[in-house]
């Protein structure tokens, strides 16, 4: 039954094969055999089983809300959410409880969405693999996985150690392991760099950063506020459009969000991709790119091509200067976004009372993370009136070019862009943690980013798994407010590659509802 | 929070711009120094200021310029804060286009260019009632630049029409105000209220002084000058202060200062910081803010999302120089009078309802309005809305005048009446205290004969050819009908009588 989709589930739900409170049940107890994934840093069990209930009274009465009716998801605990405490995984807001949801939480309550919990992320959404959050690292659950193991044994690894599991991805690794171990339906992330689409991938998910202005903003704490997009992680694409549908408008509170009305974003089935023209950008091929990720990548063009499709080599010239532009771009905003963080109003208050400017200071030291505060720093440093020029407007420049390289491609007549999600499938943590946060971000954002500065919609699909047995996934990106267009292309690929369900055998195991669920799980992801 | 401030420099002496809630902000660009002279110092130590302002107003709006919160004059410290006010994290601006159009309307009233594309931008520093940790402002590209206001000076107490001066006006600019920071010195606590609806008009003065065709010389800002009154003695202090320094071979510092209104005083702030950087950058969270005129206003635009440059226009109320203008030309009063009556509000609309109403002169009417009226007013400490007599009332009292109904002296008796308020009509009082002339002229007769039978001596001194003592005479006749009968009719009278 967890397995199931959106729409799947909640025909189920409509029919009364399951009820609302016990599928909330189950996500709450797998929530708590899989509580090792550190996936969740707030559960609200309590809230959850009441919106269930409530839920299930409305199914009595026939008057469900909305497709979303009763059905369990996750939030990434950078969206505040009224009465749930919101932590950005920071010391900062540890015990910061927001008076108000924001716009795509209340959007997802009002379906009849039961909100499940708050998702684990890196401290206030800086980083790519979801491990510098003060409530410790999310842990893949394709670690786990038989394809994983079995593959380990093979290559004669001792397969069983704690030490060895795998990293989802981030920022909102949170979010994907919650979906990727079926403890939810559907789980918002946040993309500014890609964090939505860089966990989709090597948590085997698909991961939709839609276009900027879509989507409100409003109540996600912001990073980069002019790249920031509310992400949407499922485990298959009509999933992703469903919630996009949900979501996406304007938004009066978010002054950013298009005017125009948006929609509908129902897929059509693409049965002949003829029509469509395929550009693979040359400058992707980026060192540091796995030759096993390089070789799905011309499998996948190939698979366009053999079915119709006209696949072109195009050219996105500024891409090598895009990942230090938009860390230029990045920390200007983040250092402009975290002033307001000095202790007075809320959050986190060090003891220090000396002088107003010695407590900002002991508040700002104890409450960020070195991630934060260096990124705080370099930000300041950028913005400085003798540095604007150098380097803020300079980055601005670039970002317009980047943006243009993308106009021009699309204006040549390509519809859609292959390109890789992320330079390799997960790697264990251990060998993630040996380079620094920034060094990290600069290498696995090298594909996402440059999305983020010309705000184009982009998803990751999952396609297959690599010889260790992990997820890789492929990026499409497209014409800004084609989110529909690029999604129906999506679920094309989708339907051809047949990327395999997770098997969580050894996970679930222990879990009641194991058996059933991975019956239905197989079933409902096989087309 | 937040408002249009204004912000203006100019030279010499100064004057003040307001609008309410939400603030505007102006700067004033004056380069044509006013001349400072040196007593009996030759024209090489001349000195000159150079002044320029920062006005910050607020706009009279209901809810604040980026967020919904209501806007009151004294509410109860943070009690209209929205959680963007707050500066809780994931909120966002909003644009208030109550604001966005005040501050298109002060633009074109200050003869500026609006600009039909501006942007924000965020200025960053730490202070305890800046909960964001930056302002959002215009800081790039303002609404509305280069306007200027000209205006006239009274020279002592006296009415010049010689002094008229032109102000420039830099830049307009939309600006979120801050907080507001209660220092409880007892305590050692510093107490914020984020209601920030505080006071209506703030200005920054800066001030320079350079001898003519030198280069300017290093400016000082003195901050939050409050009233006109400070604003003018602070700048002259500072000039003043500036000149001293400088004869006696000091420099002056680039520097924040404050007014000290009981020392009549500027002093230094000593910035703690030392020197600032705002770090500016553009507000993310706003798009560019687009205005359209006639010509450019898309046809599907919906009128309730977009603002109309010239729509404002033609909406625009005429400004005080043309009403001025106006009332010299139709009612042909003195220019210094159309300035008394535009600077009471309230007061023109009183005077042109008498003016409606009455047959009298506006001359006369004018006279009555400035002296009487608004001397009653003063003295009382009222607005011309708080007045006892309705513009009406007085029209009627003046027609009664002009007419010969009563006498002038009869008529400050009714008007004093009139404002004790008693209900009583203007026509009550005066049958009540028979005021009214006397207008029969057989009874003026008798009464003029009356008084030349009591005084033969005066009779005769007239017959001699002493033709000041009919005014005496003349005198005897009012005094004898209380006041009620009317001086140039007892004199043809009497006359005919001593003939």
């Amino acid at each position: 039954m967890l397995g199931l989709s959106l729409r799947e589930v909640s025909a189920a739900l409509k029919q009364g094969q399951v009820s609302p409170m016990e599928l909330c049940q189950k996500c709450l107890s797998l929530i708590k055999e899989t509580k090792f994934l550190n996936a969740y840093i707030t559960v609200e069990e309590e809230r959850a089983l009441k919106q269930a209930e409530e839920s299930e009274k409305r199914y009595e009465k026939g008057q469900a809300l909305g497709i979303l009716d009763g059905i369990p998801i996750a939030v990434k605990d950078n969206f505040s959410t009224a009465g749930i405490e919101t932590t950005c995984a920071s010391n900062m807001l540890k015990g910061y409880i927001p008076p108000y949801n924001a716009t795509v939480v209340q959007k997802l309550l009002d379906q009849g969405a039961v909100l499940l919990g708050k998702t684990n992320l890196d401290e206030f959404a800086m980083g790519s693999g979801s491990t510098d959050g003060i409530f410790g690292p999310v842990r893949n659950p394709w670690s786990y996985s038989k394809q994983y193991r079995e593959k380990k044994k093979q290559s004669h690894h001792r397969a069983d150690e704690d030490s060895d599991w795998l990293i989802t991805g981030g920022s909102s690794g949170g979010s994907a392991a919650a979906v990727s171990a079926f403890t939810c339906f559907a789980a918002l992330g946040s993309d500014t760099g890609g964090s939505t689409r860089n966990p989709a991938a090597l948590c085997g998910l698909v991961g939709l950063k839609p276009t900027y202005g879509l989507i409100s903003r409003y109540g996600l704490i912001p990073l980069v506020n002019s790249m920031d997009v509310p992400g949407i992680l499922t485990r298959c694409v009509e999933d992703a459009a469903i919630v996009l549908g949900i979501l996406a408008g304007h938004d009066p509170k978010d002054s950013t969000t298009a005017q125009d009305p948006v929609g509908p974003f129902t897929l059509p089935i693409l049965r002949d991709v003829g029509k469509l023209c395929i550009g693979i950008p040359k400058e992707y091929s980026a060192p540091g790119l796995s030759s096993e990720v390089q070789a799905f990548w011309s499998k996948a063009a190939d698979l366009f091509a053999s079915k119709g499709a006209k696949v072109v080599e195009v050219s996105l010239p500024h891409t090598s200067y895009s990942i230090v532009c938009y860390h230029v771009l990045c920390t200007a905003e983040v250092a402009s976004n975290m002033a307001r963080f000095d202790g007075l109003e809320y959050g986190h208050r060090c003891n220090v009372n000396v002088s107003t400017e010695a407590m900002y200071a002991a508040t700002r030291r104890e409450g960020f993370n070195d991630v934060v505060r260096g990124r705080i720093l370099s930000g300041n440093f950028f913005l400085l009136k003798e540095n604007y020029d150098d380097y803020f407007v300079k980055a601005q420049k670039v970002r317009r070019l980047i943006a243009n390289d993308f106009v021009k491609v699309f204006n040549s007549g390509v519809d859609v862009l292959l390109t890789p999600t992320t330079l390799s499938n997960a790697v264990p943590y251990l060998e993630f943690i040996k380079e620094d946060n920034r060094t990290r971000s600069a290498r696995d954002d090298i594909f996402t980013q440059s999305v983020n500065m010309a705000g184009l919609p982009a998803v990751n699909v999952p396609m297959a798994l690599s010889s260790q047995g992990l997820p890789i996934g492929l990026q499409l990106i497209g014409r800004a407010f084609s989110d529909q267009q690029l999604l129906t292309v999506a679920k094309w690929f989708e339907e051809q590659v047949q990327f395999p369900v997770i098997q969580l055998q050894e996970l679930m195991d222990s879990c009641q509802t194991f058996s059933q669920h991975k019956k239905l799980a197989s079933v409902s992801l096989k087309r | 929070m937040a408002a249009p401030i204004l912000r203006c420099a100019r030279a010499g002496r100064c004057w003040s711009l307001g609008s309410r809630p939400r603030r505007t902000r102006a700067l004033f660009a004056e380069p044509v120094p006013g001349r400072v002279r040196e007593q009996s110092s030759a024209a090489a130590h001349e000195w000159a200021a150079v002044v320029g302002l920062e006005i910050h107003a607020q706009i009279s709006s209901n809810s604040k310029l980026f967020s919904g919160s209501q806007v009151s004059f004294l509410a109860p410290p943070n009690s209209s804060v929205s959680f963007f006010d707050a500066s809780l994290p994931g909120t966002l601006p909003v644009l208030n286009r109550r604001c966005v159009k005040a501050a298109v309307m002060t633009g074109l009233a200050l003869n500026c260019t609006v600009n039909k594309k501006s942007l924000f931008d965020r200025k960053h520093y730490f202070y305890a009632d800046l909960p964001a940790g930056y302002q959002i402002t215009q800081q790039r590209l303002p609404i509305a630049v280069n306007g200027c206001l000209t205006y006239s000076l009274s020279v002592g107490a006296h009415w010049s029409p010689s002094a008229t001066k032109t102000v420039r006006i830099k830049q307009i600019q939309l600006e979120q105000d801050s907080g507001k920071s209660l220092h409880d010195d007892t305590r050692s606590q510093t107490l914020i209220d984020l209601n920030r609806a505080e006071g209506q008009l703030r200005v920054d003065a800066n001030v320079s002084v350079h001898h003519p065709g030198e280069p300017l010389g290093v400016r000082t800002e003195v901050k939050n000058l409050n009233s006109i009154r400070f604003l003018a003695k602070a700048i002259d202090y500072e000039i003043q202060r500036q000149i001293e320094e400088l004869r006696n071979g000091g420099k002056i510092l680039n520097e924040t200062r404050a007014f000290d209104e009981k020392l009549g005083c500027t002093v230094s702030m000593r910035d703690k910081e030392g020197k600032q950087d705002y770090r500016f950058m553009p507000e993310p969270n706003l798009p560019p803010l687009i205005l359209y005129d006639a010509e450019s206003l898309p046809t599907a635009a919906d009128p309730q999302q977009v603002v109309n440059i010239d729509w404002i226009r033609e909406r625009l109320p005429e400004l005080p120089s043309v009403t001025r203008g106006r009332l010299v030309e139709q009612y042909g009063i003195l220019p210094e009078h159309s300035f008394a009556l535009l600077n009471e509000d309230g007061l023109l609309e009183f005077f042109q309802t008498v003016m409606k109403e009455t047959r009298a002169e506006p001359k006369k009417v004018i006279g009555w309005i400035l002296s009487t009226f608004l001397g009653y007013l003063k003295q009382r400490n009222l607005a011309v809305s708080e007045s006892p007599i309705s513009p009406s009332s007085l029209a009627e009292l003046l027609s009664l005048v002009d007419s010969k109904v009563i006498s002038l002296p009869a008529a400050k008796q009714v008007f004093e009446e009139l404002w004790q308020n008693q209900g009583k009509t203007t026509g009550q009082i005066i049958q009540e205290k028979k005021l009214e002339l006397l207008q029969n002229q057989e009874e003026l007769e008798e009464i003029c004969q009356a008084v030349l039978a009591e005084h033969p001596q005066e009779v005769m001194a007239v017959k001699k050819g002493n033709q000041k003592v009919v005014n005496k005479l003349i005198g005897m006749v009012r005094r004898a009908t209380e006041g009620r009968a009317d001086p140039i009719r007892i004199k043809q009278i009497l006359e005919k009588q001593l003939q």
